[in-house]
């Protein structure tokens, strides 16, 4: 299939190349597909509009998540704070919109703002301080925005938010979760983001050669700050779905997300090397994810049990991955 | 006729879109300096790769000492007493000269445990550097030795583990002067001990000087193998290139324009030292230097790289400040550096994306990038500086160094930048290639582009620039018109104390 692709001159034919994208993203697709063919005789339950409705549902919050994760590890990066970072966004709208009584639609607002300011920190303790690797500073977030969480919630939950946060969270339009068309939406715009913006291609220059995209008048230290401003505001986007499906804002939620977005993101092929990955390997990634816990669910295996597959889904997939560039 | 230490017969390796290597035959003789001669992706590289078990060819056979090779892999080829030398060392920094000479045959005290014989291995290391007539610190670590003294590590490496077949890939592309003297020294001491070395160089000199037989590969072909003794170097530059380079140096003199950049007083503390320069549209001014004098490091000054400590830069008359690539980029001055896979390219990116990488701005339509346009100025790119891809899409790490070369300036000629400054624009690139690049370079004048161009080649400092420069310990010692300069006024004032050591 290489040599099909790499015979003759192509430099006149298309502006995108559908199948080398589909090529690139049959790994993970097809693992999903597969899945599902043998969850579909596993099990009577899987394959029926509800339980596939669910099954969206449950992706939902963390392929928002993984959307900015992907960011942070296509420049070679990590954002260990996300999960975080969505308690404190979650938990400071909950106040105001529940304690003080602010609009709700601001409240919101404030929920973004607290996620891209979260990340945005991230994003300066990086470049500004020249800490050695995100790993530090956004595992140093990961406690500070937590601590705060915990601070200003007293530990206890905030509850009861109007109709129209709880739809964004367990609404459906037709048999489709709202909050997986707000994840479509996010997709598609990511998927324009980094392949047609000048910023996403930075963002990919970034993450191949930081040096020579510095010494090509690529301002890296502004484009790696709107990666953890973005990854932060996305992870407050997951916050948003999250609060409408529990119908609360609690200090504690979102722990070990980052840790199921990295899993999504490897799975979806992206390198941790930074400079190779796309929104739609992250996306397939989250669904996988999704697709293995209710398929465990339906099979009645433990949850214990249950982080141990995951656990050994993400190895196999990278080891896969690994194995199909070997043979390029 | 000696014995045949090395025989490979229609060697062939095909990879996606291209052969790389057609039919190959190389034949080396025991105890023989035999030079591998070739312009960027004839197949030297692929040849070597075969040899030690990196890749698998897909026809021919091997026979090492009369023996067919069944199969290849590098523990095999190392057992086999082959032994590769790389441009890029494999040398580990941080660790000390003994500790890399016995990486992964380490000496052991106790076996089971994992006990190292440290004693042991610091004694033979030091009886190989003294063969090698080497005064290295078995304890010294790598970073802390020059490049030269970390190649003759490198060889010590080998000698530690019984070198029957030595090679070396373009060894001395990196060294100066003494340590190239040196290295060859070391490679005749070698022979004398009946090692067999296959020598890869684009040096013609060096090939002359050293070699016994030369085997010459063309497009993954084999073209010949002679005794050195018997050919000219134009013989070999034309058994190369399939034709004669009539003109190694195609100078086009142009008008000299208007100042375009410039530098005053510039220093940034150890390295540059109060270098002031001017360069002109349509000219070419030449910075020569040894290797270590500063030339880089003041020209990374010069566009922002590097933080300068004092000094002013005028661009068209204008002072400005450069802090960053980005401003520099901005005044529409570009720096190609010498180090092209680490710092000019995006490998695992297109050729179209990295021919756009510098101006994406150029791009833009409302919030999204125009593709069509992308597409057509690097098509327009492939064209005019003929780089060989299968198409615009086809990634980076897959072109030869001749071609990633033509990405690299593919990527600023697209920036329309006005002021270019070429670092080593020929290293490790072949005679036709160069020309090319001397071509590019005459296009740029033409267009009142002005350029700066660094090199360690002294012809073709002479050869190129219209006014020359010459650095040591990062400052300026000689300045001269390219006609009133010779390799000797320039040597001897490169090789001038500029008293960098001396001054703060």
């Amino acid at each position: 299939m290489q040599s099909k692709e790499a015979v003759g001159i192509n430099i006149s034919g298309g502006t995108t190349n559908w199948r080398k994208l589909l090529f690139d993203k049959l790994g993970s697709l097809l693992g999903l597909i597969v899945l599902m063919i043998i969850l579909t005789f596993a099990s009577p339950y899987f394959l029926t509009v509800n339980n596939l409705t669910n099954v969206l549902q449950q992706a939902s919050i963390n392929a928002l998540v993984a959307s900015g994760m992907l960011l942070a590890i296509l420049t070679a990066g990590i954002d260990l704070s996300v999960g975080s970072v969505l308690a404190l966004s979650i938990s400071v709208s909950g106040i105001v919109i529940i304690n003080f009584g602010l609009n709700p639609v601001l409240g919101i607002l404030a929920c973004l703002f607290v996620g891209g300011t979260a990340g945005m920190t991230n994003g300066l303790l990086l470049t500004k301080l020249r800490l050695p690797h995100p790993f530090i500073a956004t595992l140093g977030m990961m406690n500070v925005a937590r601590g705060l969480a915990l601070i200003i919630t007293g530990a206890s939950p905030v509850s009861g938010f109007p109709d129209w946060i709880q739809f964004i969270g367990s609404g459906y339009i037709g048999p489709i979760p709202f909050s997986f068309i707000l994840v479509i939406v996010a997709v598609i715009i990511f998927h324009y983001f980094l392949n047609r913006t000048t910023l996403g291609r930075h963002i990919y220059a970034v993450g191949g050669n930081i040096e020579a995209a510095r010494l090509s008048g690529i301002d890296t230290d502004r484009v790696l700050t709107w990666v953890y401003t973005i990854s932060g505001f996305m992870a407050a986007m997951g916050g948003i779905v999250l609060m409408g499906k529990v119908n609360a804002a609690y200090p504690l939620a979102g722990l070990s997300y980052e840790l199921d977005a990295i899993a999504a993101v490897i799975i979806g092929g992206a390198s941790f090397l930074g400079g190779v990955g796309t929104i739609w390997g992250t996306l397939i990634g989250a669904m996988i994810i999704a697709v293995i816990r209710n398929g465990l669910n339906l099979l009645g295996v433990s949850p214990d049990l249950q982080t141990v597959v995951i656990g050994a889904v993400i190895i196999g997939a990278v080891y896969i991955d690994v194995l199909r560039r070997q043979k390029k | 006729m000696g014995e045949i230490f090395l025989k490979m017969e229609k060697v062939t390796k095909i990879f996606p879109g291209v052969k790389a290597l057609d039919e190959i035959n190389l034949e080396v003789e025991t105890g023989e300096i035999h030079v591998l001669l070739g312009e960027n992706g004839a197949g030297k590289s692929t040849l070597i790769k075969i040899l030690t078990g990196l890749y698998q060819p897909d026809g021919g056979s091997i026979y090492i000492k009369g023996d067919a090779v069944k199969s290849n892999s590098p523990q095999q080829a190392l057992a086999a007493g082959i032994v590769p030398i790389y441009q890029e060392l494999n040398l580990i920094q941080e660790l000390d000269v003994t500790e890399n000479i016995f990486m992964g045959r380490e000496i052991k005290k106790i076996e089971r445990f994992g006990i190292l014989d440290r004693e042991k291995m610091e004694n033979r290391t030091k009886e190989i550097l003294t063969e090698l007539n080497q005064n290295i610190s078995p304890t010294a670590l790598i970073q802390d030795l020059g490049v030269g003294k970390q190649q003759m590590v490198e060889i010590g490496k080998a000698l530690s583990v019984d070198v029957n077949l030595l090679i070396l890939d373009e060894p001395t592309s990196a060294l100066g002067k003494d340590e190239v003297k040196e290295l060859f020294r070391t490679m005749r001491h070698l022979k004398e001990k009946g090692v067999t070395i296959i020598f890869i160089s684009h040096k013609l000199d060096e090939v002359k000087e050293i070699g016994d037989r030369v085997t010459v590969l063309r497009d993954g072909k084999y073209i010949s193998t002679k005794n050195i003794a018997d050919v000219s170097e134009d013989d070999l530059v034309r058994e190369m290139v399939g034709r004669d380079i009539k003109n190694q140096f195609p100078k086009v003199k142009i008008e000299k324009g208007a100042e375009a950049l410039r530098v005053k007083n510039l220093s940034r503390a150890g390295v540059v030292n109060n270098v002031s320069l001017r360069a002109y549209r349509g000219k070419v001014l030449g910075i020569a230097g040894l290797v270590g004098s500063g030339r880089t490091e003041l020209v990374r000054t010069i566009i922002g790289a590097d933080r300068k400590d004092s000094g002013e830069i005028y661009i068209h008359g204008q002072k400005v400040e450069i802090n960053h690539p980005k401003d520099a980029l901005k005044y529409g001055m570009v720096l190609l550096t010498e180090d092209r896979k680490n710092q000019g390219l995006f490998l695992d990116q297109t050729v179209e994306f990295n021919c756009t990488s510098a101006n994406l701005n150029k791009y833009k339509q409302n919030v999204l990038l125009d593709l069509t346009r992308q597409k057509e100025d690097t098509v327009g790119l492939i064209r005019s500086l003929q780089i060989k891809t299968p198409s615009t899409q086809t990634k980076v790490k897959q072109l030869s160094g001749g071609n990633q070369q033509k990405v690299v300036i593919g990527k600023w000629l697209n920036t329309e930048a006005d002021i270019f400054i070429f670092d080593e624009p020929t290293r490790g690139i072949d005679v036709g290639a160069k020309v090319e690049v001397y071509n590019v370079i005459n296009e740029l004048t033409n267009r009142g582009v002005a350029v700066i161009m660094v090199s360690s080649e002294l012809p073709e400092i002479l050869g190129i620039s219209d006014h020359i420069l010459v650095i040591s310990e990062g400052k300026v010692t000689a300045e001269f018109e390219a006609e009133e300069a010779t390799q000797e006024k320039i040597m001897s004032a490169a090789t001038i104390n500029g008293g960098i050591n001396n001054a703060v």
